[in-house]
């Protein structure tokens, strides 16, 4: 059993935070981030090309992650990779000690800093937690065996709560279940009428659910984040208090903060997962106001 | 029906530098209604070809380009046009062209047009992809929407995280085939097809080239114990 798996199961409000590897073979911050988070947080969760940008690779972190002492999540995209190549990484991330991933299909090659880039997707979200489940049980995507033990890993999708029409999501996300997942990481949320609508129509899956935290950093940063996040919509007195904060990058923070406060006190979730993008070193002060 | 687009004159020309006597092949279905390749733009094509210095030996629309026995028929009465040619401009599709390249042998063929996709004439000048031949048509759900072809990513299960507002995430311009085919199966009280998990596809159907006979059947080139 992974430590998140662990957490989660014990009904300990969890909190997991984001982490994006370099552009390039330069760890030092990387690093620096891990350790300051490390006793705050609960797990790392590596980011796999996010946006289609070419980085470091997602297991290449999660190893940087367990070489400090804490646990990482591995994200899995479809798009740079096939069945072949999915299975194979699955296999060699178990080997060096990866144990919680991440199904994810991943933002289009034309949308990040390659876009020249030939799209793979030979399985999206589902086909991956399809294919981590057959090998769980010693066979691969084709049904050939397994030699020795099968990997145990512990396996999640996302989900978006903003999307409308919800029940596209609700329906996939029983499919995700169906094929696997069973913890899940949302989409970014702001509105607390958003959470709750979602968990009430989530409480009969029997899955662990982290909602998403983007801590905004100005009405600028509002504004962005209702750009690329189907659906989201940051309340207006959430817009307000930024507009009028003197420092909006703290404002933002305590916004982020009362609304884990809330997600916890009125049990919404089993915890959160905190998406800084690139302030990661913001993160403790953000729990310091839990 | 076959989109083709017409490469920029400028490419054409920089395609036939070095060749100063051409001979024009034209289509006469799928290039005649993409208006790349008829009667009226091998005409246009001559002229222009003629304007920077080129000699146009001869000029065909062929009917199809790519029915290889009669290709090879048709072009018999130009045989002479075509001997004394250094090289052929395809105003067909990519298929088309290497029609030609089979009859031709040894004569230097180069593509007037780019080949695009397989594809549905909306109106006049309009076209849009509707299917990427993937080998094993899985339209089973009954709705005729196609997202293997009509979804950038290929989904399967359902949409992927990133339609906004309805709109597709790699292309902003076209609704989200998926939350159409969510819609239409609402429409059409059977959600349920929507709640099947649909296994990845089976891409060993879709080696290339492909291969069908009609004795024969779909006869892949690459062994496969998938099929
Ligand atoms: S499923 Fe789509 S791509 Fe495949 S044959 Fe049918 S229409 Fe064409
Ligand atoms: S938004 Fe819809 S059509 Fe576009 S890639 Fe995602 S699922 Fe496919």
């Amino acid at each position: 059993m992974t430590y998140l798996q662990k957490l989660l199961n014990e009904g300990k409000f969890v909190i997991t935070a984001e982490v994006g590897p370099p552009k390039g073979v330069d760890l030092t911050r990387f690093r620096e981030i891990v350790r300051l988070l490390k006793g705050e947080i609960d797990v790392f969760n590596v980011t796999d090309g996010q946006g289609a940008s070419m980085r470091l690779s997602s297991l290449a972190g999660c190893l940087a992650i367990l070489s400090e002492g804490a646990e990482p999540v591995m994200q899995m995209t479809g798009r740079d990779r096939n069945r072949i190549a999915i299975q194979s990484e699955l296999l060699g991330a178990y080997t060096l000690g990866v144990r919680n991933i991440l199904a994810i299909t991943g933002d289009y090659p034309t949308l990040g800093d390659n876009p020249q880039a030939k799209p793979v997707y030979d399985l999206d979200s589902v086909g991956i937690l399809l294919a981590a489940s057959s090998l769980m049980r010693g066979k691969d995507l084709s049904g050939n065996e397994l030699r020795g033990e099968p990997p145990r890993f512990y396996l999640g999708a996302t989900v978006n709560p903003n999307f409308s029409p919800l029940e596209v999501e609700l329906i996939k996300m029983e499919k995700k279940i169906e094929s696997g997942a069973r913890f899940f990481q949302t989409q970014a949320v702001y509105d607390l009428k958003v959470a709750e609508d979602f968990s009430k129509a989530v409480s009969d899956f029997n899955v662990k659910i982290l909602f998403g935290i983007i801590p905004l950093r100005s009405l600028k940063s509002a504004k962005f984040v209702s750009e690329v996040i189907p659906g989201v919509k940051v309340p207006r007195e959430i817009l307000y208090r930024l507009e009028i904060a003197p420092d909006p990058k703290l404002e933002g923070l305590r916004i982020s903060a009362e609304f884990i406060k809330k997600i916890r006190e009125y049990g919404l979730a089993h915890g959160v997962h905190i998406m800084a993008i690139g302030a990661e070193k913001s993160i403790p002060v953000l729990l310091d106001m839990l | 029906m076959i989109i083709t687009k017409q490469k920029p004159f400028e490419e054409i020309a920089e395609e036939l530098s070095g060749y100063d006597r051409v001979f024009l092949v034209g289509c006469s279905l799928c290039a005649t209604a993409c208006k790349t390749g008829g009667e009226e733009e091998v005409k246009a094509m001559k002229e222009k070809l003629e304007a920077v210095g080129k000699t146009v030996t001869g000029t065909v629309v062929l009917d199809p380009v790519c029915n290889l026995q009669k290709s090879r028929r048709d072009l018999r009465k130009f045989s002479q046009e075509i001997s004394q040619s250094d090289a052929v401009l395809c105003m067909a599709c990519g298929n088309g062209l290497q029609t030609l390249a089979e009859i031709l042998e040894d004569l230097p063929i180069f593509p007037a047009n780019d080949t695009l996709f397989l594809g549905e004439i909306k109106r006049f000048g309009v076209f849009e992809e509707r299917c990427i031949q993937c080998g094993k048509c899985l339209l089973t759900s009954g709705v005729g929407l196609c997202p293997i072809s009509r979804c950038p990513k290929g989904m399967v299960n359902g949409p992927c995280g990133g339609a906004k507002d309805g709109f597709c995430e790699a292309n902003p311009e076209m609704k989200c085939i998926w939350l159409e085919i969510y819609e239409k199966l609402k429409k059409m009280g059977r959600l349920d097809e929507f709640r099947k998990i649909i296994p990845p596809l089976d891409h060993s159907l879709r080696v290339k080239p492909g291969k069908y006979s009609f004795r024969r059947g779909v006869v892949n080139d690459v062994p496969s114990k998938a099929s």
